[in-house]
């Protein structure tokens, strides 16, 4: 079973969809007791970092959230799930992430080109490090096939736990990986075909 | 780099996909579940589902159909139509819906633009606006483009981007229904005005009028369309191999 963690955040409605859609056995919870017995776990997120941190804590369920991410399982942070990862947010402020993987997160705002639209929003490339083995994540996924963002600030400061960039007039993280943990800035549940791959692969691990 | 994304727009009532021709003569299409799973399959990049329903009843049956598509379709799906409050957002976000896109609701209630981007953030709220030349000024239409607001579409625009909405859908009424081509001077200020993301809408009758679209204004994010993918007279996969070879990027 994989547990999809449930702290009060985000529209999370095609998230469970996909992952039954592509046959996962689910379950959208905030029991503790649920999410150590699941097989794997996927941390969703979407909205602003410090307001979704701030009910992370309130639920409890960041403690059980870096437990599980550092117990071996499958673990899969989604959007601002994988943000809430890194080391520290600079969006609106400074704040802690759950430092489950290095990295800060920052704006785009002087990173992309000045006539570059932010939010980055749409279809955008997935480029696989050269210096790398795919990772098994993407399986079932090509270079250069699409997969859809929506986001404004960005992880930097991982590379060496990048897996995957876009590009948007400048070099962006698409995707990091640490072990078992993995986490994508694209929203795999909005990117068709390619998303449900990305999903499918996670399933299979 | 990002692509040029093409979306075709259902508008739904009481269960069925309807197009009007300058919002007036509506005449039943397809059966909408069906309907965006196809074009989803042809590659269409997203999807809008526009909710014409006035009573309650047809409401409930609009929710049942977003639901039913949310579990099949996995592109970004925008929902317009009947939006006037935070539950109304709230109401179509559970049920599967990605944006939300605010138009008549907005003009009555500015601030609920600023209250959604609040509350869901900015990427879920997109504001929606029907626009039509008047004495030589772009002014906002409200109620599916039949009253006149007074209100400066130009202005309007602007601060709905300051209040926090995360894109721009501008309907020229105009050019709407006419198939001759968007409206790109319209389009045009409107992308001078704003550093959001701005889908154009209303005029596209074959697709020389996209390539034209994103050629004229290579910042413009997005085409919407209809009745013309409706009734089959531009295919999305041939649209896209056409947009491609004229070096337009998009996904195929």
């Amino acid at each position: 079973m994989i547990a999809i963690v449930d702290y009060g955040v985000g529209n999370i409605f095609s998230l469970c969809s996909s992952f039954k859609y592509i046959g996962a056995d689910i379950e959208l919870t905030s029991d503790v007791a649920t999410i150590k017995k699941a097989d794997k776990v996927i941390f969703p997120g979407v909205g602003a970092f410090r307001d979704a941190q701030n009910k992370l804590r309130a639920t409890g369920l960041d403690k059980v959230v870096i437990e599980e991410a550092k117990s071996g399982k499958p673990f899969l942070g989604i959007c601002l799930g994988m943000q809430m990862m890194l080391t520290k947010s600079f969006e609106f402020g400074e704040f802690d992430g759950l430092n489950i993987i290095p990295g800060n997160v920052v704006s785009m705002e002087g990173v992309v080109p000045s006539d570059y639209k932010i939010p980055h929003i749409g279809w955008n490339k997935l480029i696989f490090p050269k210096n790398k083995p795919k990772s098994p994540i993407f399986r079932y996924v090509n270079e250069g096939e699409h997969v859809y963002f929506v986001h404004s600030y960005y992880c930097t400061d991982c590379a060496p736990d990048t897996i995957a960039t876009t590009e948007y007039g400048a070099e962006l993280t698409a995707a990091i990986a640490r072990d078992n943990v993995f986490g994508v800035q694209f929203h795999p549940e909005k990117s068709g075909e390619v998303g449900l791959n990305i999903l499918r692969a996670f399933n299979e691990l | 780099m990002i692509t040029k994304r093409i979306i075709p727009c259902l508008d739904v009532k009481d269960g069925r996909v309807v197009k009007g021709v300058n919002f007036k003569g509506l005449s039943d299409v397809s059966n909408p579940v069906d309907l965006a799973d196809y074009y989803s399959k042809c590659g269409a990049d997203e999807l809008v589902f526009y909710d014409i329903t006035a009573s309650a009843e047809g409401r409930g049956i609009f929710t049942d159909i977003l639901r039913d598509a949310a579990s099949k379709i996995f592109i970004p799906l925008t929902v317009g139509g009947g939006i006037n409050t935070l539950a109304d957002f709230d109401r179509v976000l559970k049920c599967g819906a990605d944006k939300v896109s605010v138009n008549s609701g907005s003009i009555k209630n500015p601030k609920i633009i600023e209250d959604a981007a609040k509350c869901y953030g900015s990427q879920c709220v997109v504001l929606s606006v029907d626009v039509k030349r008047v004495n030589g000024k772009f002014e906002v239409f409200s109620h599916g483009g039949r009253v006149a607001t007074g209100i400066d579409a130009l202005e309007w625009i602007k601060m709905g981007e300051s209040s926090g909405a995360g894109e721009i859908v501008v309907n020229s009424i105009d050019t709407d229904g006419v198939k001759q081509g968007f409206d790109l001077e319209m389009l045009k200020a409107v992308e001078e005005l704003v550093s959001i993301p701005v889908i154009a809408s209303g005029g596209a009758g074959c697709i020389e009028d996209f390539v034209t679209l994103f050629r004229e204004i290579p910042t413009i994010d997005a085409g919407l369309a209809a009745s013309i993918f409706h009734f089959g007279e531009v295919a999305i996969r041939d649209l896209k191999e056409n947009l491609l070879k004229n070096n337009i990027n998009v996904r195929l």
